[in-house]
C-alpha cells in the first residue's frame, strides 16, 4: 500500500439539477496535508466520495502513483490504501472500540474472532499516533472527539496510506482540535497523505500544506498555504472580498438593558442546565457567550425569552422584571430572538415568505386592522424587508421551506431586527450559513449595536465571538466560568470552554 | 398569502381525489358484477337518483347540508392540526339543545325560534367540542380518543332524554315507548322550497363556508390557527398561545357541527329521535363530513362540491337499492371504498408533494440571477 501520489483528473459529477463537480483536478502527495476548502454545497464531500468509491464520477479519472485505477466501492478504496473519516461517524455504538475496529475484517482464526490480536495492534497504533482511547470502552460512552479517534484508527488499522477527513473539526472543542492537529502532523511525518476538508479558514491556514478551493463544483485554485492568507482564501471561496473584522467604537453608555441574576433552569430531561447564572448586557454592547454547544446555552436563551421556566433567579429587561413572563409579553418588551433551531422554531416552513415575516407583528396596525389583514400593507412590508435584507426568494408567496438555509436566516434576521428591539438574543446566528451570508449577518449585528441595541450573542464559533463581542462570557456546564475581553488568547478561551480554567470577574 | 383561485396545487387537490373516487367506483363495479347486477345500470340509477329531477337534486343538497357544516368545521380543526373526529357527538348535542329550545318555547314566533334554535345548536356543539379541547390542552388527553368517546356519551345522553324527559307524550299515552320527541313547533321550521325538501340550511352552510374561508386566510385569528397547526413551537416562539388556539379550533369546529345538527333537526326531521346510538340521528354525517373536508382539500370552499358529491352518493345509493335490489350492505361498502381511496390518495399526494417541493436550488439560482441583474 505505497501511495506516493493520488490524482483526480477532470472529475465531473452530476446530480439531478446540480453539477456537483465540474472538471475538478485535485492531487495529494505522501507526507502532505492538502486542504479542500469551500462553502456548503461546493462539492467537497461529493469529490471525496468519488475518491472513496461511494459515488462513480460521470467523467474523469483517478490515478494512484501515475497509474489509472478504478474505485468501484469503499472496499476497493481500502484495498488501494484509501481511508475516509466521514462527517457523520460510522460506528456501532453498543460495540467496544476493539469490536468496531474488527468489524468487517478477516480474523486470523476464522470463524472465531481474534479480538486480542486486534486490541494489541490497536494499542500500538494508538500510541504511535497519539490517538489515545480505551480499547474496551463502549463507543456510545465515548466523547465525540474520542469517537473520531476510533474512526481514524479504523482507517489506519486497514493500512490507509491516504486519509480523507471530511469536516473533522466541526464537532470538536478547540482543545480537541489541537489534539487532532498533533495527530495529523504525526501522520504526515510517517509518510501518510492527508486530505483535510473544512470551511474554516484559520484551521486550513494552520494545518495544511496546500489548499484547493472549490466553488459551485469548480476548482477556483490551488495554492501553497505559506503563500496565501485567510483574506485571499475567503475571496476565492466567495468570489469577492469578505470582511472578517469589524470596527467597533467603544460602548458609550452604562445603561444596563439585560440583567440576569442567579438564574437557574432545567433541560428537557429535567436536569439542571443553567446554574445560578448572572450576566448583564448594556445598550450598544455585544456580549458573546462562548462555549461548546450543549452546555446550557440553548436553555439559557429559551429561559430569557419565556419559552422555558426559570426555576429561580431574575431576568429583567430595561429595568422591568420579565422572569417567567409569556413570550408575547417579552416580545412586547422589545426582546428579539434568533433561535438556534431556525427551521423548527424560527420559521413556519409551510408558510410563505411574507407570512413568516409577520410572525410576531401580524396583529399590529397597519398590517391588520380589527383582526382583518391588509394584504397590500403586508406585501409592502415584506417586500421592503426582503429587499433591505437581501433575502433571495422568487416571490413573496414562496413557501419558506424552499429557501436555502442562509436565506432563511436572513429572513429571520430581517423580521427580528425590523421590530427595532432593545435586546437581541442571537443564538448560533451563522451556524451552517456560508461565508457571504455570515458576513452579511455580522454586518447587521454590528449596525444594530451602533444603534444602541443590547446584543447577547450565543455562538460555538469562537472566531465569530472574537470578531463581534465586546465582552466574552464562557459557558461551561450551565455556568459562566469567566467574563473576559475579546483580546484574550484563544488557548485560554479553549481551556475555559473545556472547563479546565476559571476566571473570576 | 391571498388565495389564487386556480393554481396547480389547488387543481391537484380536486383532480387527485376525483380519480381516487373513480377508482373506488370501479372496484364497486366489480362487486356489482359479482352480485349479478349491471354496473352501468346501477351507476346510472345512482346518478338519476341524485340529480335526475329537481326533487332528486334537492334531496342531494339536503343530504349534503350536515356534511357541509361538519366539513367546514373540520377545515378549521385540521388546519390547526387538531384531529376532531367528534362530529357525531357534536351534532347530537347541538340537535338536543335546539330541541330543548323548540320544546320549551312552543308559542314563540318564528323570527325568535329559528335563530334561537340555531344558536342553541351552535352552543351545544361548541361545548361538546370544547370539552375535548380542554381535555387535550389541560390534561393532554389524545383528542382522537376523547372525541370518539364523547360521541358515545352524546349518544347515551340523547337516548336518556328521549326515553324520559322529552319523550313524545303521545307515544307515552299509547304505551308504545318510541325514543323520539313530539314534532317541534312549526315556527321552528327552516325556510323550505316547497314542494322539494330543499331548506335554508344549505344556504346558511354556503355562507358559513365563505366566512370560514375569510376567517382562516384573512384574519389574524385564522393566521394563528394555521400557524399553530403547522408548527406549535414556532407559534409559541412568536408569542401565540398554542393551547388557546387549539381550544378555539375545537370550539369552532364543534360549534359548526352542532349547528349542522340543529339545521338537520329544524330543516328535515323536525323531531329528535334515536336508535340508541348517535348515528341513528346523524346518519354518520359527523364522519362523512370529515371525509368531505379531506376531499375538498381542507378548504371550506372546496368542501362545498365535496359535500354535494357525498350527498349525491347517499341519495343515489338509496335509489340504487330501490331499483337494482342490491343488498344495503353494498351501499355502505361503496361508501367505504370511496373513503379509503380518497384518504389513500391524500396520503399519496402529500408524499409526492414533499418529494417534488424539496429541490431548492433552481429557485435560489433564479433569484440570484434576478438580484444580479438588478444591480
Ligand atoms: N446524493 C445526492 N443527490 C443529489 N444531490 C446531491 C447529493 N449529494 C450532494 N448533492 C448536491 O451536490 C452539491 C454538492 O454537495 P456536497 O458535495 O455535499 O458539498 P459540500 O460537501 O462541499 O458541502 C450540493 O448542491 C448538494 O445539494
Ligand atoms: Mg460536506
Amino acid at each position: 500500500m505505497n501511495i506516493q501520489h493520488v490524482q483526480l483528473r477532470n472529475i465531473t459529477k452530476r446530480f439531478p439539477g446540480v453539477l456537483a463537480n465540474d472538471r475538478v483536478n485535485f492531487d495529494v502527495r505522501a507526507g502532505e496535508i492538502h486542504a479542500l476548502l469551500g462553502e456548503n454545497g461546493a462539492g467537497k464531500t461529493t469529490l471525496m466520495k468519488i475518491l472513496y468509491g461511494l459515488y462513480q464520477a460521470d467523467e474523469g479519472e483517478i490515478l494512484i502513483n501515475d497509474a489509472p485505477v478504478r474505485i468501484k466501492s469503499p472496499s476497493d478504496a481500502m484495498r488501494q490504501g484509501i481511508g475516509m473519516v466521514h462527517q457523520h461517524f460510522q460506528l456501532v455504538p453498543p460495540f467496544t472500540v476493539t469490536e468496531n475496529i474488527a468489524l468487517g475484517l478477516r480474523s486470523a482464526r476464522e470463524p472465531m474472532l481474534d479480538l486480542d490480536a486486534v486490541g494489541k495492534r490497536l494499542r500500538e497504533l494508538a500510541s504511535r499516533y497519539g490517538l489515545h482511547v480505551d480499547p474496551h470502552a463502549l463507543v456510545w460512552q465515548l466523547a465525540v472527539g474520542q469517537q473520531q479517534r476510533v474512526e481514524i484508527l479504523k482507517a489506519l488499522y486497514r493500512d490507509a496510506a491516504l486519509l480523507i477527513l471530511d469536516e473533522p473539526t466541526a464537532v470538536l472543542t478547540p482543545q480537541e482540535v489541537k489534539e487532532l492537529f498533533v495527530t495529523l502532523r504525526r501522520l504526515t511525518e510517517t509518510g501518510h497523505a492527508l486530505i483535510f476538508i473544512s470551511h474554516k479558514l484559520h484551521e486550513v491556514m494552520q494545518i495544511s500544506d496546500r489548499v484547493t478551493v472549490l466553488r459551485d463544483g469548480r476548482v477556483v485554485g490551488t495554492v501553497a498555504t505559506k503563500h496565501t492568507n485567510t483574506k485571499e482564501l475567503a475571496r476565492m471561496m466567495v468570489g469577492r472580498d469578505v470582511v472578517t473584522s469589524w470596527d467597533k467604537p467603544p460602548v458609550k453608555t452604562d445603561d444596563q438593558i439585560l440583567r440576569i441574576e442567579k438564574l437557574s433552569a432545567l433541560d428537557d430531561k429535567g436536569l439542571p442546565a443553567v446554574k445560578n447564572l448572572s450576566l448583564d448586557v448594556r445598550a450598544g454592547e455585544i456580549v458573546g457567550i462562548a462555549g461548546v454547544s450543549g452546555n446550557g446555552q440553548r436553555e439559557l436563551a429559551e429561559t430569557l425569552v419565556g419559552l422555558r421556566r426559570a426555576e429561580s433567579g431574575v431576568v429583567s429587561v430595561a429595568g422591568r422584571d420579565l422572569t417567567n413572563h409569556d413570550p408575547a409579553d417579552i416580545i412586547a418588551a422589545g426582546v428579539a430572538f434568533i433561535p438556534e433551531e431556525r427551521m423548527t422554531m424560527g420559521v413556519i416552513r409551510d408558510f410563505t415568505v411574507q407570512e413568516n415575516l409577520i410572525l410576531e407583528t401580524h396583529a399590529q396596525p397597519p398590517l391588520a386592522r380589527k383582526a382583518l389583514f391588509d394584504f397590500d400593507k403586508i406585501a409592502a412590508h415584506a417586500s421592503q424587508l426582503v429587499r433591505e435584507y437581501d433575502v433571495r426568494t422568487p416571490t413573496l408567496d414562496t413557501p419558506v421551506k424552499s429557501l436555502s438555509g442562509g436565506n432563511i436566516q436572513k429572513l429571520i434576521l430581517a423580521r427580528e431586527l425590523s421590530r427595532a428591539p432593545r435586546l437581541l438574543i442571537a443564538a448560533q446566528p451563522t451556524r451552517g450559513v456560508d461565508i457571504g451570508a455570515t458576513e452579511y449577518i455580522h454586518k447587521r449585528l454590528i449596525e444594530q449595536r451602533a444603534q444602541g441595541t443590547a446584543i447577547l450573542l450565543i455562538s460555538e464559533d469562537l472566531d465569530e465571538v472574537l470578531a463581534l463581542a465586546d465582552r466574552i462570557a464562557v459557558m461551561y456546564e450551565g455556568e459562566i466560568v469567566g467574563v473576559v475581553p475579546p483580546n484574550t488568547p484563544v488557548d485560554q478561551l479553549g481551556l475555559m470552554m473545556a472547563g479546565a480554567k476559571r476566571v473570576s470577574s | 398569502m391571498k388565495m389564487k383561485p386556480l393554481d396547480l396545487s389547488r387543481f391537484n387537490a380536486i383532480i387527485v381525489p376525483a380519480i381516487a373516487g373513480a377508482l373506488g367506483l370501479l372496484v364497486g363495479a366489480v362487486m356489482l358484477l359479482v352480485l349479478g347486477a349491471n354496473p352501468l345500470d346501477a351507476y346510472a340509477a345512482m346518478v338519476q337518483g341524485a340529480f335526475g329531477s329537481p326533487n332528486a337534486f334537492a334531496d342531494t343538497l339536503v343530504k349534503a347540508s350536515p356534511l357541509l357544516f361538519v366539513g367546514i368545521g373540520t377545515c378549521i380543526a385540521f388546519r390547526c392540526n387538531v384531529i376532531n373526529i367528534g362530529g357525531e357527538g357534536q351534532i347530537v348535542i347541538g340537535a338536543l339543545l335546539a330541541t330543548a329550545v323548540g320544546l320549551t318555547f312552543q308559542e314563540a314566533p318564528s323570527w325568535l325560534l329559528v335563530p334561537g334554535g340555531l344558536l342553541a345548536g351552535f352552543i351545544g356543539g361548541a361545548v361538546w367540542g370544547g370539552i375535548a379541547g380542554v381535555l387535550k390542552t389541560r390534561f393532554r388527553v389524545n383528542e382522537v380518543l376523547s372525541t370518539i368517546m364523547l360521541n358515545s356519551i352524546a349518544g347515551y345522553i340523547m337516548t336518556f332524554f328521549l326515553n324520559g324527559p322529552i319523550m313524545d307524550p303521545t307515544t307515552l299515552d299509547n304505551a308504545i315507548r318510541i325514543p323520539q320527541t313530539q314534532r317541534l313547533p312549526v315556527a321552528s321550521d327552516l325556510w323550505r322550497w316547497i314542494p322539494t325538501r330543499f331548506h335554508g340550511g344549505f344556504v346558511l352552510g354556503l355562507g358559513l363556508a365563505v366566512l370560514v374561508y375569510i376567517l382562516l386566510w384573512r384574519t389574524t385569528m385564522g393566521y394563528r390557527i394555521r400557524a399553530v397547526g403547522f408548527n406549535p413551537r414556532a407559534s409559541r416562539y412568536a408569542g401565540i398561545s398554542v393551547s388557546r388556539y387549539q381550544l378555539l379550533a375545537f370550539v369552532l369546529s364543534g360549534a359548526l357541527a352542532g349547528l349542522g345538527g340543529a339545521v338537520e333537526l329544524m330543516g328535515v326531521t323536525h323531531r329528535l329521535f334515536s336508535d340508541g346510538s348517535a348515528s341513528g340521528f346523524t346518519g354518520s354525517a359527523g364522519f362523512n363530513g370529515i371525509i368531505a373536508a379531506l376531499f375538498g382539500g381542507l378548504h371550506p370552499i372546496g368542501t362545498i362540491p365535496a359535500s354535494i358529491l357525498f350527498g349525491a352518493l347517499l341519495v343515489g345509493a338509496n335509489q340504487l337499492q330501490r331499483t337494482i335490489q342490491v343488498p344495503s350492505a353494498f351501499v355502505i361498502t361503496l361508501d367505504g371504498l370511496i373513503v379509503v381511496f380518497v384518504v389513500a390518495s391524500q396520503i399519496w399526494s402529500k408524499r409526492t408533494r414533499r418529494v417534488t417541493e424539496e429541490p431548492a436550488r433552481p429557485v435560489g439560482v433564479t433569484a440570484l440571477q434576478k438580484t444580479e441583474a438588478a444591480k
